[in-house]
């Protein structure tokens, strides 16, 4: 390193350990944003476990399974990209943030055909069809809603942030020195793929 | 520690306040991501808020100075309280010290030149600003401002025509200000603190800023939930929480206070922390039982996150629910206790100069004992269901919050004052400001002690004429305490505008490092980070010299 560099280094200040921990840390906040939910889940299923199992029947479990499919493929591509962009392999990071972007949309894709189904079928928030059921099945669709819909607001947000990710790094501010944002979007994505997981077998699985 | 500090020259490095960015004028402030000029921004936001506030809480008490309707309809009162609580709760207790005093001095305090994402840091302004605009726009447009008290109960709150969603959507924007700026504290403490300053050698203040910011982090996410659950309920009616549809009001009470609780020590940790930075200058003594105090804040802030159904105790609940509950809430006066014994402890013997920041503080160890005991007894079961939803609870949250925090706040902002501004303000009046705060404090909410102790609900708009004598005597208190405000906030203005300058490094003989830095402090704090050998808060000159008279003596 030039002597040129290393004032200019001293001027920047770079904490990669840092940024790792705050990304961390917002992480668990949203770990108990969707906790909040959980609990919910868990003290109605308690409550009304035949109406639970009744209404987990309706939702499509291939669909679901497909989805998760989906979800996991992506998070191994996006672990690709961090691994590529490591390995200094710019146009293979981009490729593979890519991939992630698309399997993330093929995801909102299979979402909103579920959803448009259900609705199809009249089954929505103060629809006469789910009102006429009995209260725990409203409460499980009303938790289907909610849950999957604010899951599926953090794919969009992933998306973006994958997205402007991807245009860091063809403008080389991502590289093989400094990747730490690109870790971030990832852990962000993982995040994303964890709560998901976990719905998958709550809403889908269990019955 | 002093000999290890660069000295900075005032002549060559501007003043983070003549400091020239990249921006002019106004942009320079709102755009810079300078964590003093930030503190700056959210000290002008929050005590304009706070006004606000103040104003909300004065027209209340003019109504409630006479039976029957004096000068608004039950609807206004209704929204007054609500407004009142929701504005002094997330948008100035809630904020309050650590965006202000966290902001400017958490890192001159650990020897760092700023917070570790100076960006997101601006961002938490810019949301807490946003949060406030919503708030403020809810109360004017059509449909009313929000009625439910700031604890939007349900059903009501689903019920209601007034402007709820907005409102609460506010309180979630501020949330998100409010786990941005707690995730950037963490991380700075963890990784920015200068070479030689080890965990037990951090400022107390930092320890409490640190546990705060953990509550802030952990707790936050459960309200901005439970807020935007109750915003889905009333936009598509799920039913999560509707006994119609087979939902449970008394879990969003639970989701609520499972924040609401924690938040209660988001507000009060920070002026523990503040007192105690500022009781070992002005006794000119070394603290007494520093790991204590410093483990007291850890220890509140885990045990303050395992209490919040005691605000349900008459909601419903097992009675083992209900014991351990209580049995929890007695644990917290433990640490608080800690806290105060050693507070005392270090003003014992000492050298003690009674300064306006020391008088704000005493008046805190006194007001905060008397808010923390009736603390207790509202953790003991027979007597909550006693006094549950009496005007008794509202004088205890007001000692500890307003007691406790508000004059925390104030104490903070009279002991680093000069500091920020490089200006000093008027003692003589800042000590009569005080005395008129701490007078007409007390006689605006004991009061409310007695008459709740005798069946005053609270949140009542009319009452019966027995407790008219009581109502009387806090109504004219709040006039006392307002005034007393407005010539200490008067006083500090003109103190800005035309004070004595102050180029004095070391305004009071404190030994942190925020004394050693110039005043005021320059961009990026340091020349270079300092190294740090000693534990803070060496008197140490002093306490030798105390021991020899006593050996002579």
């Amino acid at each position: 390193m030039s002597s040129q560099e290393q004032t200019a280094a001293a001027h920047v200040h770079r904490d990669d350990v840092g940024a790792r921990m705050g990304m961390w840390l917002f992480l668990f906040t949203e770990l108990i944003l969707f906790g909040g939910m959980f609990i919910l889940y868990s003290i109605y299923r308690y409550m009304y476990p035949d109406a639970f199992h009744l209404a987990a029947k309706e939702l499509n479990t291939i669909v679901g399974t497909f989805n998760t499919a989906i979800l996991l493929t992506s998070s191994l591509t996006m672990v690709l990209a961090i691994t590529a962009i490591q390995r200094k392999q710019k146009a293979l990071s981009i490729f593979f943030q890519v991939i992630t972007i698309v399997l993330a949309l093929g995801f909102m894709v299979n979402k909103y055909f579920e959803w448009g189904a259900k609705f199809h079928h009249g089954i929505y928030p103060g629809s006469d069809t789910l009102l006429a059921k009995p209260a725990g099945e409203i409460l499980f669709f009303g938790l289907y809603y909610v849950m999957t819909g604010l899951h599926g607001l953090h794919v969009i947000i992933g998306v973006v942030l994958i997205g402007i990710m991807a245009g860091y790094t063809s403008k080389g501010i991502i590289n093989s020195n400094s990747y730490v944002k690109l870790e971030s979007a990832g852990l962000y994505w993982h995040l994303v793929d964890i709560i998901w997981i976990f719905l998958f077998p709550l809403f889908y699985l269990i019955t | 520690m002093s000999e290890a500090i660069s000295v900075p020259n005032n002549g060559r490095h501007p003043s983070y306040l003549d400091y020239q960015g990249t921006h002019k004028g106004i942009l320079g402030w709102i755009l810079s991501t300078d964590h003093k000029r930030i503190g700056i921004l959210y000290l002008i936001a929050i005590m304009t808020f706070f006004m606000v506030g103040v104003t909300f809480g004065f027209l209340m008490r003019l109504e409630l100075i006479a039976p029957g309707k004096t000068i608004m309809d039950p609807q206004t009162y209704n929204a007054f309280f609500t407004l009142h609580g929701v504005i002094m709760i997330f948008l100035f207790v809630i904020p309050g010290i650590p965006a202000v005093f966290g902001n400017f001095f958490l890192p001159i305090l650990i020897g760092a030149k700023d917070v570790s994402f100076p960006r997101l840091n601006l961002l938490s302004w810019y949301l807490y600003i946003i949060g406030g605009l919503l708030a403020v726009v809810s109360i004017l447009l059509p449909g009313g401002p929000i009625d439910t008290g700031w604890t939007f109960y349900i059903p009501y709150s689903v019920r209601t025509g007034t402007n709820v969603s907005l409102a609460l959507f506010a309180a979630f924007v501020l949330g998100f200000s409010s786990i941005l700026t707690g995730l950037n504290f963490v991380t700075t403490v963890h990784r920015l603190r200068a070479p030689g300053m080890s965990w037990f050698k951090m400022p107390l203040s930092i320890w409490s800023l640190y546990s705060t910011a953990w509550v802030q982090v952990l707790a936050t996410p459960i309200i901005g939930i439970t807020l935007l659950l109750v915003i889905i309920e009333r936009a598509f009616g799920v039913g999560l929480f509707d006994p119609a549809l087979g939902g449970d009001p008394v879990l969003f009470q639970h989701l609520f206070w499972i924040y609401s609780h924690p938040a209660v020590y988001i507000m009060i940790l920070p002026a523990m922390g503040v007192i105690s930075e500022i009781i070992p200058v002005f006794a000119r003594r070394t603290i007494f039982g520093y790991k204590f105090i410093a483990l007291s804040s850890v220890a509140i802030a885990v045990f303050g996150s395992l209490v919040w159904a005691h605000h349900m105790f008459t909601a419903g609940m097992s009675n083992t629910g209900q014991f351990i509950f209580s049995l929890l809430t007695m644990i917290v006066a433990i640490p608080s206790a800690i806290k105060v014994f050693n507070w005392t402890a270090t003003l014992y013997k000492g050298s003690i100069e009674l300064a306006t920041p020391l008088l704000f503080a005493l008046a805190f160890i006194f007001q905060f004992t008397i808010g923390g005991l009736t603390g207790v007894m509202q953790g003991v079961l027979s007597v909550d269901i006693m006094i549950h939803d009496t005007s008794f609870i509202v004088a205890h949250f007001h000692y500890v919050m307003f007691g406790g925090t508000g004059f925390g706040l104030f104490a903070a902002l009279h002991y680093w004052f000069p500091k920020m501004f490089g200006k000093m303000y008027n003692e003589k009046i800042s000590k009569s400001a005080f005395w008129l705060l701490f007078v007409g404090f007390n006689i605006l909410y004991f009061p409310m002690f007695i008459m709740g102790w005798l069946g005053m609900p609270r949140r009542y708009y009319d009452y019966l004429p027995e407790f008219e004598i009581y109502h009387f005597i806090s109504t004219i208190g709040s006039w006392i305490l307002i005034t007393g405000i407005l010539l200490m906030l008067g006083n500090l203005i003109s103190a800005k505008i035309r004070g004595k300058k102050v180029t004095d490094k070391n305004t009071w003989g404190g030994e942190t490092l925020e004394w050693h830095v110039d005043t005021p402090p320059i961009h990026e704090n340091f020349i270079d980070i300092p190294t740090v050998h000693e534990t803070p808060y060496q008197y140490k000159q002093n306490e030798d010299e105390t021991l020899k008279t006593q050996e002579v003596k």
